[in-house]
């Protein structure tokens, strides 16, 4: 059980006023709020250790390197990954997205065939768009039905021997839906295509093991699970990582260089050109530290709770539509929703007056809004720091915005 | 009357409303009350892409002013465009371009008003401006 009280003590910023009310925070899904450690390991960096990493013999660069590397190592265990090298530091999701991309722009043909999801963020359809158009190969698409869930008969049929990559998001950040990418990534597998799973949304809610799921690439950011902005990892396994050509050119990535020929360095720096976000990159570390200490089993456990609770609540809404599967055991605590005549972004500005904290449009998923054929939905995403007397203060103000909407 | 006094008369208005709730069913009523943009002008030249809300702006000059139709898929932008719509439409251009938007500060907007905001409040004002450059470059 969590202390959920003890927890939001940790969270300076929930405990503050918006627009005169209580601040409700029911954005998670765009990003985390971060906790007091975090904060302080942020602040502790740049009072007592900046310097730049991997280069310097000096003590203060030594401090600096030793954390940025320890906090590789922390970022290695929790997801289970077989080396620290096998972990590379990117800027976030999107960056790990098309640092992979980039890469398999040297290794795909024309015809080759690249499988996405119905139900991804544009950062996972965009990239790999470009892609196919640089190098001549197709995109297909595994197609949802009406409650958002992937048709995995339909994803089996797409599978060839053409298929090179596919590409899936293991929450859905439109409605919540938790994939089944176990047997996605097995059936890739089955006919040699690597896999890349789009994490962003998921390891707020849940710890994957890459290594038990088999996975060739896992990718995340920190921010959504308690880390700073600006931040994440891209797992990638040993021999993909050898094989796929850096996408950066600089500083960190070479062994020897001159005018005639450069040579790269080993893994995980080849990946890492430049001056990295070193101060990121630890509290990246310390936020891995923080969520393990709540416990994702915790976590999880309490998420659902507020997920129950939510939509029952929800549901008595007049008019109210819920996006999604129905089945609360293939969701992560996000509630997308809209009211029958009433536009979202009506509904989320005057909710906002009320201090909730909610996103409104068409969450970077614009091909999912086209499929309910709706502008977009008003989302509620839930942390373990929420609580249900929160749910019954969105409750009242949605109740609210339908009285001066309609 | 020019935009100045119209711009006037809004600002009276919403300093009667004592808070942000009046404002909004205010705003609300607006939006319900405004003249639907003929179906033929909902065109894509003519929409205003916020990320949010889509917005259509159709101009054209009677006279020696210029008219303006909107619509907007939300109420709320629709009430904020017809106010821009009583301030601007049925005005001639040369004033439409030399007009400044401060009564939207003082009718407790601002916050509308950013350009990162995603409403297109200042991509609203902007497209009124550019259809009153075109016209006036014409006349």
């Amino acid at each position: 059980m969590l202390d959920i009280q003890k927890i939001r003590a940790d969270f300076p910023i929930l405990n503050q006023k918006v627009n005169g009310k209580p601040l409700v925070y029911f954005d998670n899904g765009a990003t985390s709020q971060k906790p007091q450690v975090v904060i302080d390991a942020i602040v502790d960096y740049y009072s007592r250790y900046n310097a730049n990493i991997h280069r310097g013999v000096h003590t203060l660069s030594q401090l600096a390197t030793d954390a940025y590397e320890q906090a590789r190592h922390k970022i290695q265990q929790h997801f289970n990954a077989k080396h620290d090298y096998e972990i590379i530091f990117t800027s976030g999701t999107t960056e790990g997205i098309n640092l992979i991309a980039n890469g398999f722009a040297a290794l795909l043909k024309k015809d080759d065939e690249v499988i996405v999801s119905a139900l991804e963020h544009h950062s996972n359809i965009v990239p790999w768009q470009m892609l196919c158009e640089h190098t001549g190969a197709k995109l297909l698409v595994i197609p949802m039905n009406y409650d958002g869930e992937l048709l995995m008969d339909e994803y089996e049929k797409l599978l060839s021997d053409k298929t090179k990559l596919v590409v899936c998001n293991h929450i859905s950040n439109g409605l919540g839906t938790i994939n089944p990418i176990e047997f996605i990534i097995e059936k890739a597998n089955q006919v040699g295509a690597a896999v890349l799973i789009d994490g962003a949304q998921a390891c707020p809610h849940l710890k994957p093991d890459v290594q038990k799921l088999d996975v060739d690439f896992y990718v995340t950011s920190a921010h959504k699970m308690c880390g700073p902005t600006g931040v994440g990892m891209l797992y990638g396994k040993e021999a993909w990582l050898r094989k796929l050509q850096p996408y950066k050119g600089g500083g960190e990535m070479i062994a020897t260089v001159t005018f005639e020929k450069t040579t790269y360095a080993d893994l995980p720096h080849k990946f890492e050109a430049g001056t990295p976000n070193i101060c990121g990159g630890i509290a990246f570390g310390t936020a891995i530290d923080y969520m393990n200490a709540v416990g994702y089993d915790n976590i999880a456990a309490y998420e659902r709770e507020l997920l129950e609770y939510a939509t029952k609540k929800l549901l008595e809404l007049e008019g109210i539509e819920i996006y999604g599967t129905k089945d609360l055991n293939k969701k992560a605590s996000v509630i997308s929703f809209n009211f029958k005549g009433i536009h979202p972004y009506d509904v989320g500005t005057i909710i906002d007056k009320l201090g909730i904290a909610v996103r409104t449009g068409h969450h970077c998923a614009q091909p999912i809004m086209d499929f309910y054929k709706i502008p977009g939905t008003i989302r509620a995403s839930f942390a373990f720091y929420n609580t249900k007397e929160e749910i019954d203060l969105m409750i009242e103000a949605l109740k609210k915005a339908q009285m001066m909407l309609s | 009357m020019t935009i100045q006094e119209i711009q006037d008369e809004i600002v009276d208005e919403f300093s009667m409303f004592d808070d942000w709730m009046q404002r909004y069913e205010y705003i609300i009523d607006l939006g319900k009350s405004l003249p639907l943009i003929d179906e033929q002008y909902k065109t894509e030249d003519n929409i205003i892409k916020g990320c949010q809300s889509k917005v259509w702006v159709h101009a054209e000059q009677i006279g020696d002013k210029v008219v303006f139709t909107a619509d907007s898929d939300a109420i709320l932008t629709k009430g904020i465009i017809a106010i821009l719509i009583r301030a601007f439409s049925n005005q001639k251009a040369v004033d439409i371009l030399e007009a400044n938007t401060d009564f939207i500060d003082e009718i407790g907007l601002k916050e509308h008003l950013s350009p990162t905001r995603a409403n297109g409040l200042v991509s609203m004002i902007k497209k009124i401006k550019m259809y009153a450059l075109a016209f006036n470059a014409k006349n």
